[in-house]
């Protein structure tokens, strides 16, 4: 059974490696997608629409298409369509400079008719709103209705019961490198396309698909990209625009979305609202769970959440729908519907205790059936030295208010087939590892480098990796749901292990031995038995002759395991008199699995926490209902975390066992309730509306003292 | 004004505007000002008036003869300039994130000073030392706050890194000794999506601690 072998016999899996890209990184040299120059390169833009809601009477181009400078103009509408919400596409520019492509815009000319919008969830729900879609009934979708056990009879059971409502925004990805592409055709039938991309197979499928070409006439590399978070799997309106505008002007062709576009197009989390009523036993049991809820996705549908959260609850009765909003689509964003539900959740199991008169985490621990997390519960509450925490919430004295929370988060990320790679042996001993994977900042290109070297006893450095290009033919899927590195990492060390095997059996002879009797060390290979025989691994791979080797892996089930446990732990520190919120510590304690590379592994940590912390405390995307506009398309109105905001962050890499799992997206979910409720510990007053920005808690508090 | 005219001077007509929009009735006095003014700054910019100068820009001490804009920014000279003999500048290490001086992803140094290059027009650069993220190393010799960066794992997508990397220097070079707080200061005109903060706070008092 394959198996990645004792702690104690690693010498590279589980430690700190720095990454392979760092110092292309640091230095500016790193090529993403946006940095792309090539021979000819025209610049393009696309118009978009300014209004929510109307249709298009008509769409002149023509003033655009004369400018000196401009090569190709393409309508991405026309007259008698409808645009359903701001930034929706009218028409692309390609011109020979950026500055030209937006002079370019501003000589479209496009006559709208408005139409009736809303912007807001109450506003789509209200009477006699203007119905957006053409294919539901009014604003709503149809309710999804799950019940489980008896919830009345949970309810006569209740001692105590808690009856709220949890709300939190629409959220951006606000990927710094916003989603493009670079275009270049070589005649008609060969496209090759730099993608900002977490699916370089996905965006290449897609791609041949529009094209009508064959899947190895179409190559998407990307080398770097500059973050997804779940919003670039696929190449969407800009990356078809780019490719056509490419093959129009044959030139190639670079088109990026402006941040703003970025904000309204791209993708974002969708909102949540909870009505829920949830009771517990005397002895703490959480006995029923009532939940009606809704939230949008803009003007798509997907805007679901979890609902119950983790705990176990016997009777349950939930019911949600999707409201339909004239914005812009919502997209997976990092562990879909996981914050937005704890939040809620955890906000909920806090109230609950309290009117138990229960220690939060004593509650918990009486509701909560996986083991993980309850070894989490410890070591967190050490660490964040839990004995501090306020008995009773408000109660410290003073201007500032400190108090301390707790919150829980769970996820999969067990990975799948579906990669496949190469790992080569040159003579000259140079090794390479190749697979159609991508790395979008999670660090799997360096996880790859470590487990070849393992196994070779090399270092991560002597590993050419290549990854981000669908050229070599060896596909991997998209980087979503955290399965990037368990689905990848099973069919490098299998690869790597078959590699071994053969070299084995090449050199065994001439070294008068059996493969069974080889063995790697660091840099040499020696014979067991006899470990006098020793030569490097230069002189080993010297044996090959003129023949690499080159062998390929698959996925290993025993590799990898799904299912991981969270635990955070928050410090805050309330100012009662500004209303501003100071995170001061997190303990986040992650279950990990096998961290490949604790370094990168402590990154995704850190990286979950503070978005986590963004989305709690900052993030919001605010919609006009008058104008139908985003007010914040930009960044310095949509406030994404800062230096000044960063706490003290304590990544505690929780590794029960030795098997590979993901670990990107599950950091970021425990935070909000773990913030929301030390807020409610610090200053005494619940805000069950996310973000909690100092005008909701200076609100909170003048109602408290009312 | 007649429909022809009106159809050439202005990107998404009056008319519609006029309207009313959507549900509201204040909105419709306050979106068509937004929008004509828009398109009257257009009318300004797309005759043809724009005349173009020739500069020479001084960047990682090398010097570049560059046709500009007016209106051409720094930044758009060091990502996508061509110099008069046709060679591409191609410094694209400082990166265009937000256009607006709000996230500090192209910061470079001018004579020595951290700035945004997207809000600098490239005339104004003019007989000043640039240096961009490219020029921070000593030829191979990696700049001390470079190796801590790596060492620390200050990066994850990497795209905000330049402009940590340049905004970090610029601060020891002021302060040799920053406190948590003050490298806190120092950087934040800078953004990070990945969330790297807490390692590049480690990583710029490890090159400080170097740099003594
Ligand atoms: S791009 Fe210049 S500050 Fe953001
Ligand atoms: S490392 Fe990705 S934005 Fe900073």
């Amino acid at each position: 059974m394959a198996s990645w072998g004792e702690a104690s016999q690693s010498r590279l899996i589980g430690k700190r490696i720095t990454r392979l890209s760092g110092k292309d990184k640091v230095t500016g040299k790193a090529k993403y997608t946006y940095d792309i120059n090539r021979p000819g390169l025209l610049y393009a833009r696309i118009l978009r629409s300014e209004v929510a809601h109307a249709v298009v009477l008509e769409l002149d181009l023509s003033r655009a298409e004369e400018l000196p400078g401009v090569h190709a103009v393409l309508p991405l509408t026309e007259a008698g369509r409808k645009l359903r919400y701001q930034g929706q596409e009218i028409a692309a520019v390609a011109a020979e400079t950026d500055d030209i492509a937006k002079d370019a815009l501003r000589l479209i000319y496009v006559d709208l008719e408005e139409q009736p919008f809303v912007v807001t969830e109450a506003d789509a729900m209200a009477e006699g709103a203007p119905q957006i879609r053409d294919d539901w009934q009014g604003n709503r979708s149809n309710p999804g209705i799950n019940e489980q056990g008896d919830v009345d009879a949970g309810f006569s059971e209740a001692a105590v019961t808690v009856e709220a409502t949890y709300h939190t925004p629409v959220q951006t990805h606000v990927c710094l490198e916003t989603h493009g592409h670079v275009a270049e055709w070589r005649g008609e039938d060969f496209l090759t396309v730099w993608a900002s991309t977490q699916a370089v197979f996905g965006v290449r499928n897609d791609l041949s698909r529009r094209f009508e070409l064959p899947a190895n006439q179409v190559r998407v590399i990307t080398e770097h990209m500059g973050g997804g978070f779940g919003s670039k799997f696929g190449p969407g309106v800009e990356g078809h625009t780019a490719a056509q505008l490419a093959k129009i002007t044959k030139r190639p062709v670079k088109l990026m979305l402006t941040r703003k576009a970025e904000h309204l197009v791209a993708g974002n989390r969708p909102s949540m609202t909870q009505h829920v009523k949830a009771g517990a036993t005397k002895d703490g049991r959480l006995i029923a769970y009532d939940m009606k809820g809704y939230g949008t996705g803009g003007i798509s549908s997907g805007a679901g959440f979890q609902a119950p959260y983790v705990y176990h609850v016997e009777n349950q009765r939930t019911e949600r729908f999707n409201v339909a909003t004239n914005a812009g689509n919502q997209r997976a964003m990092r562990a879909p519907g996981h914050p937005q539900g704890a939040f809620a959740m955890d906000s909920l199991m806090d109230e609950l205790a309290e009117k138990l008169g229960m220690n939060p985490l004593e509650f918990r621990r009486i509701n909560d059936s996986n083991e993980v997390r309850q070894a989490q519960y410890t070591l967190g509450a050490q660490e964040i030295g839990w004995h501090r925490r306020n008995n009773v919430p408000g109660s410290g004295t003073g201007i500032k208010k400190r108090g301390m929370g707790v919150g829980s988060g769970q996820w999969g990320g067990g990975g799948g087939r579906g990669t496949q790679a190469r790992v080569t042996i040159n003579p000259d001993g140079t090794v390479e590892a190749v697979t159609g994977t991508q790395d979008i900042g999670t660090g799997i290109r360096t996880a790859i480098a470590i487990i070849v070297a393992e196994e070779f006893g090399l270092e991560p450095t002597e590993i050419a990796v290549q990854i981000g290009d669908s050229g070599p033919g060896l596909p991997s899927g998209g980087s979503g749901g955290s399965q990037t590195t368990a689905s990848v990492a099973p069919v490098i060390k299998t690869a790597a292990a078959a590699a071994k095997q053969k070299l084995f059996e090449t050199v065994a002879p001439l070294l008068q031995t059996t493969v069974d009797d080889l063995r790697i060390g660091k840099g040499t290979i020696y014979v067991a038995s006899d470990r006098t025989q020793t030569i490097t691994w230069k002189q080993t791979t010297g044996l090959l002759g003129m023949e690499s080797i080159t062998e390929s892996g698959n996925w290993d089930q025993e590799l990898r395991q799904g299912g991981v446990a969270g635990t955070q732990f928050a410090e805050v520190e309330v100012d009662t008199q500004t209303g501003h919120v100071k995170v001061l510590k997190i303990v986040a304690v992650q279950d990990c699995g096998l961290a490949i590379n604790r370094l990168t592994t402590e990154s995704q940590i850190n990286g979950g926490v503070i978005m986590g912390l963004g989305q709690t405390l900052l993030e919001e995307r605010i919609m006009d209902p008058l104008t139908g506009r985003m007010l914040n398309a930009n960044l310095e109105d949509y406030k994404v975390p800062g230096t000044y905001e960063i706490p003290e962050i304590k990544s505690i890499v929780f590794d029960t066992h030795r098997k590979v799992t993901g670990v990107g997206e599950p950091p970021c979910i425990p935070t909000l309730g773990a913030i929301a409720n030390a807020v409610y510990n610090a200053i005494g007053v619940r805000i069950r509306e996310l973000p909690i920005t100092p005008d909701k808690v200076l609100t909170a508090l003048a109602q408290k003292k009312a | 004004m007649s429909e022809k005219e009106k159809k050439q001077s202005t990107n998404i007509s009056r008319r519609s505007f006029l309207k009313g929009v959507g549900t509201g009735t204040v909105a419709a006095t306050v979106v068509p000002a937004i929008l004509v003014g828009d398109a009257e700054k257009a009318e300004a910019q797309t005759d043809d008036t724009i005349s173009t100068a020739q500069i020479q820009l001084a960047i990682n001490e090398q010097k570049y003869t560059i046709e500009v804009e007016a209106r051409t920014t720094l930044l758009s000279v060091l990502r996508d300039g061509i110099d008069t003999n046709g060679n591409s500048v191609d410094l694209t290490g400082a990166k265009l994130i937000c256009d607006r001086g709000e996230c500090g992803g192209c910061t470079v140094l001018v004579d020595g000073k951290p700035i945004y290059a997207c809000m600098m027009l490239a005339m104004d650069a003019q007989g000043k030392q640039i240096t961009t993220v490219e020029g921070i190393a000593d030829g191979n010799t990696l700049h001390p706050v470079q190796e801590a960066f790596i060492k620390h794992d200050a990066l994850m997508c990497g795209f905000c890194t330049p402009g940590f990397v340049v905004s970090s220097v610029a601060l020891l070079n002021e302060n040799k000794k920053p406190t948590l707080e003050e490298i806190k200061n120092g950087l934040s005109g800078n953004t990070c999506r990945c969330g790297t903060y807490p390692f590049i706070f480690d990583a710029v008092e490890t090159a400080a601690q170097k740099m003594k």
